[in-house]
């Protein structure tokens, strides 16, 4: 009984996994054959790599990558600054109003930018920033998910080493930089790969604020790229999601054991 | 002393306050007040309750949120079972887990919208990967996304599909630090394996069940990706969503004041979702 | 293709260095949807190149911004940024809803020579209906389109029915595709007679059914929709009994992203699709295909479709001028020969079908004339004032009844209630 629970168990586990990994098992296929095996399968099919050329030439791959990677990177610098400092001050100092003001950046867990596009939108246009980096950064540099994070670490820090370092003649920053941050490598690890793998895919509000190449990222990108209105080619989609998706996707498969490691010790749970 | 500290903190945190009262707060707040002085793209100078008047009357509306509050029952939990079991399989002692959880986590890391393109042919009526499998049984498949009654389901599979993969983690990472003590007391005890999860590990998973369910239930406030790609809210608005529709009613049909009404609507719900959650939380580290 | 770009770079390059010293080029911004297959972007960017070839002290920034909704949301918010455009393609039938906004200037106010005034009346009138407003010019058909009908000629030989004689009537394309609708041994549909798509933009395959019910949609100011009109009712009738009583056609809504891969695999004998997609079918078919005139109710038609050229009003003189420039070049017979050829959009002029290039393509491939032949029987695409909101309650109302949520006169009603309150306040 216990052992066919045991097999029944281990095969429903495998399925999941088979049909997890599907659509991108499907897309490698699609995406090395000829587009006439898109939808019909047959084990000997010519290879091809045509797709891949297909695609690349069809829209500017390489710029919308360096604006997704520069994206990325600007929204993650700012919000380990920002978050940090913010996280430390509400950790370690005594101020007036410290509770409300971390209910008040508390509130930005549930009212995400997403919702708020059509004004942030407006502020943006306002300010000149539609179709930068910058408007696509600046509502999501501070984060209220980071300061907590890093606030519950920072609590757990002994404040023994941060006197010791104080007598020593450390500034604010300085202990902030030599005491907390080292400590705290876990819990930046694991936000930056959550960070990361949010803006990475994020969607809505790039679609928004964004209007040409010069600020389009890869999602935006994919999206005009294959709009169903144009007419579904799915070997060459498929060749141009592979395209988007691979650079992160090695990153993954090589980093993931310490992607989940890093989750662990960070406790986030 | 005491005072320049003071001024410190203020320091240390201003730079993320002010971008959260610019970003999050303000428009908050002038999303309240267009959803009165709102018309059009355009302020009036007199507040009005006329695109309040224009909620109660909009027939779409009461389709898009039954569609939102059945898209957040049904994926939400559905997503946060499956996290649990494919946490409890890749913490076992199965052969290659390794790369069962790298199947289960990849589709965090795709893009929604890049993908949705290739669920679109899984979904195809006539040429689809899922008619095919079903005509191989004789079955004469279905209009996934072209039938009112399958379309939102259909978009909820993809959800779930994304979804799971991302909270495994945060239950492995609670499943590796349970005791260990406490299973082997357990063995000594002749517990069976549903014994041992519903006593031990599910209570010790709470504080990450609750985690997840918040992530959770934003999620199904916020994921409308796929719709953009899928069904753009069809067929006949079955599958469109809260979100999705603010999206349509401002950058579609430029009724800015409109979508301020609908995202008040929408942050009242969120509001509620919170003070119900801080109410479950409460209650749970009273008992404690 | 990139040897052409790299020598017609260089060519700017040097006439540029020929040109006056330091003489600051005027630089335009334009934004184009893509609605249908192929490599379009390419063909455009050509377009682009040769005209700055040509014209070397312009500079053109042609960004594609996505499909038609797209291309409006980004043309506009570009207005508001600090890199507007001066001008764009946009829908044919988003010209009330820009001029509500105040966003477009009309042709007229433009052309000065007579030339460029005769120029302006060189387009198939037909194209121009979407484009006119109270008698000024507000937009230049570009990337236009009818609906047509492909039909495979070799399913047509297998069900015994005369490959040269596609469906003329409603009634024909009933009884054709019941013939050409195939069963498995399960009793499961294999291959439908005839497709007709209803997402993306059902409004407009149900203009054809409404004008070959000699029926139209809406009056030309566009605050008027004639949505609960019996032939309008009969129309969506026709359209839900193509699937549920004649079982020729899927039930529920259709995609369009999807049907031409459907008619490509043969799972379709017949589809409505935009002649747009005509030169990618050509190209991919494995089989022999036609292309027919829609088949009439009581008349022939078509809504033409697709997009136009506008020129926003925030630009400089000589932006606009340059702005014209572009227009005229982009739809000069020349070009709009080219444009055909590669696309299978329509030759925007008669003279574009005298240019020797398209008039020999025409010959040797028919089909490609089947959209500007149907010119005469069409009419304007569905414009309205706040035309995405009452495009979406005629899209919903379609997508209702071929779903079989409501009865035609319901969903049309109801649809027509709720456009009528919106356009009230435009009358």
């Amino acid at each position: 009984m216990n052992r066919i629970t045991h097999y029944l168990s281990t095969g429903l586990a495998w399925f999941i996994g088979f049909i997890w990994l599907f659509p991108l098992i499907y897309a490698v296929w699609a995406a090395i054959h000829p587009s006439e095996f898109a939808t019909r399968f047959s084990l000997f099919a010519p290879l091809t790599l045509d797709n891949f050329k297909e695609a690349w030439n069809q829209a500017p791959f390489p710029r919308y990558m360096i604006n997704t990677i520069a994206i990325t990177m600007i929204i993650l610098a700012g919000q380990l600054v920002l978050c940090t400092l913010a996280a430390y001050a509400l950790a370690r100092m005594q101020f007036k109003g410290r509770g409300f003001m971390f209910a008040l950046i508390l509130m930005q867990l549930m009212v995400v930018p997403e919702i708020l596009i059509v004004e942030n939108y407006q502020t943006l246009a306002g300010l000149s920033l539609i179709d930068t980096y910058w408007g696509v950064a600046l509502p999501y540099l501070a984060s209220a998910f980071g300061i907590f994070l890093l606030r519950q670490t920072f609590k757990t820090v002994p404040e023994d080493l941060e006197n010791a370092a104080r007598i020593e003649g450390c500034s604010l920053l300085g202990i902030i930089w030599k005491v907390y941050v080292p400590l705290a490598k876990p819990t930046y690890l694991a936000f930056s790969l959550v960070s990361i793998s949010y803006h990475w895919n994020n969607f809505l509000w790039p679609l928004v604020v964004t209007n040409t190449e010069n600020s389009r990222p890869l999602t935006v990108g994919m999206s005009i790229f294959g709009a169903p209105e144009s007419g579904v080619d799915w070997s060459i989609i498929s060749a141009g999601t592979l395209i988007s998706v691979g650079p992160l996707l090695i990153l993954f498969l090589i980093f993931q054991r310490q992607f989940v490691q890093s989750f662990m010790q960070a406790g986030i749970k | 002393m005491q005072l320049s500290r003071q001024i410190q903190a203020w320091l240390l945190l201003l730079p993320a306050l002010c971008l959260l009262v610019a970003f999050t707060h303000y428009p908050v707040v002038k999303t309240v007040a267009r959803s009165f002085f709102g018309f059009g793209v355009q302020w009036e100078d007199a507040a009005s309750l006329d695109n309040y008047r224009y909620l109660l009357e909009d027939e779409v509306l009461g389709q898009v949120l039954y569609n939102s509050f059945m898209y957040a029952a049904i994926t939400v939990p559905v997503s946060i079972v499956l996290a649990i079991a494919m946490a409890l399989w890749v913490n076992s002692k199965m052969r290659y887990k390794g790369v069962l959880r790298t199947a289960y986590f990849t589709p965090t890391i795709l893009p929604m919208i890049s993908v949705a393109n290739i669920w679109l042919f899984f979904y195809s009526p006539e040429i689809g990967l899922l008619n095919k499998l079903l005509a191989l049984v004789g079955h004469s498949g279905y209009n996934w996304l072209g039938d009112p009654s399958l379309s939102l389901y259909s978009l909820m599979a993809m959800t779930i599909w994304k979804e799971a993969g991302f909270f495994m983690i945060f239950y492995l990472a609670a499943l590796q630090t349970i005791d260990t003590n406490l299973y082997h007391a357990a063995a000594i005890e002749n517990a069976s394996k549903w014994t041992v999860f519903r006593r031990i590990t599910f209570p010790l998973l709470m504080p990450t069940t609750l985690f997840v369910l918040v992530n959770a239930l934003l999620n199904a406030f916020k994921l409308v990706d796929h719709l953009f790609i899928l069904t753009k809210g069809g067929p006949n608005n079955s599958s469109n969503l809260l979100l999705y529709y603010i999206f349509e009613n401002a950058f579609s049909f430029f009724d800015t004041a409109y979508a301020a009404v609908l995202t008040v609507v929408l942050l009242v719900i969120l509001v509620v979702l919170a003070l119900l959650q801080f109410g479950v939380i409460e209650k749970r580290v009273h008992y404690r | 293709m990139w040897m052409n770009k790299v020598k017609t770079t260089v060519i700017a390059g040097a006439l540029c260095a020929l040109a006056a010293p330091a003489m600051a080029n005027t630089e335009l911004t334009m934004f184009y949807p893509v609605a249908v297959g192929g490599a379009l972007t390419k063909i455009v960017n050509g377009i682009i190149a040769d005209f700055e070839t040509a014209n070397p002290d312009i500079d053109v920034n042609a960004i594609y911004a996505g499909n038609y909704n797209d291309a409006r949301v980004k043309a506009l918010a570009a207005l508001q940024s600090g890199d507007p455009a001066q001008l764009s393609v946009m829908f044919s039938i988003d010209v009330h809803e820009l001029m509500d906004l105040d966003a477009i200037v009309p042709f007229d106010d433009v052309v000065t020579t007579d030339e460029e005034k005769a120029w302006l009346g060189s387009f198939y009138p037909a194209l121009m209906e979407n484009g006119v407003v109270d008698g000024k010019t507000y937009g230049v058909p570009f990337q236009r389109s009818t609906i047509v009908m492909y039909y495979n000629k070799d399913l047509f030989r297998e069900a015994g029915l005369d490959p040269e004689k596609p469906p003329t009537t409603w009634d024909e394309l009933a009884e054709m595709g019941a013939a050409l609708t195939k069963k498995n041994s399960d009793g499961n549909v294999e291959q439908w007679g005839a497709m007709i798509p209803s997402t993306a933009y059902p409004y407009w395959m149900f203009g054809a059914l409404t004008k070959q019910q000699g029926q139209v949609l809406m009056n030309q100011d566009g605050n008027e929709t004639y949505f609960n009109a019996p032939k309008v009712v009969d129309a969506l009738n026709y359209w839900k009994d193509l699937g549920s009583k004649h079982g020729v056609m899927p039930e529920g809504t259709i995609e369009w992203g999807t049907l031409r891969q459907n008619f490509l695999e043969q799972k379709t004998a017949i589809m409505w699709h935009s002649t747009g997609n005509l030169t990618t079918v050509k190209k991919n078919a494995e089989f022999d295909f036609g292309v027919a005139m829609l088949p009439g109710g009581s008349a022939l038609g078509s809504p033409t479709g697709g997009g136009n050229f506008y020129l926003f009003k925030d630009a400089t003189d000589e932006e606009r001028a340059a702005s014209l420039k572009l227009v005229q070049f982009m739809t000069s017979p020349e070009q709009a020969a080219l444009w055909s050829k590669e696309t299978g959009y329509m030759g925007v002029s008669p003279a574009a079908y005298e240019v020797p290039e398209l008039a020999e393509y025409v010959e040797s491939f028919p089909p490609a004339a089947i959209a500007r032949d149907q010119l005469q029987h069409a009419t304007a695409e569905l414009s309205t004032h706040q035309a995405g909101r009452v495009r979406k309650l005629l899209d919903d109302a379609i997508q209702s009844v071929l779903s079989g949520q409501s009865t035609s006169e319901e969903a049309l009603n109801s649809a027509q209630k709720q456009a009528d309150r919106i356009l009230s306040r435009y009358r």
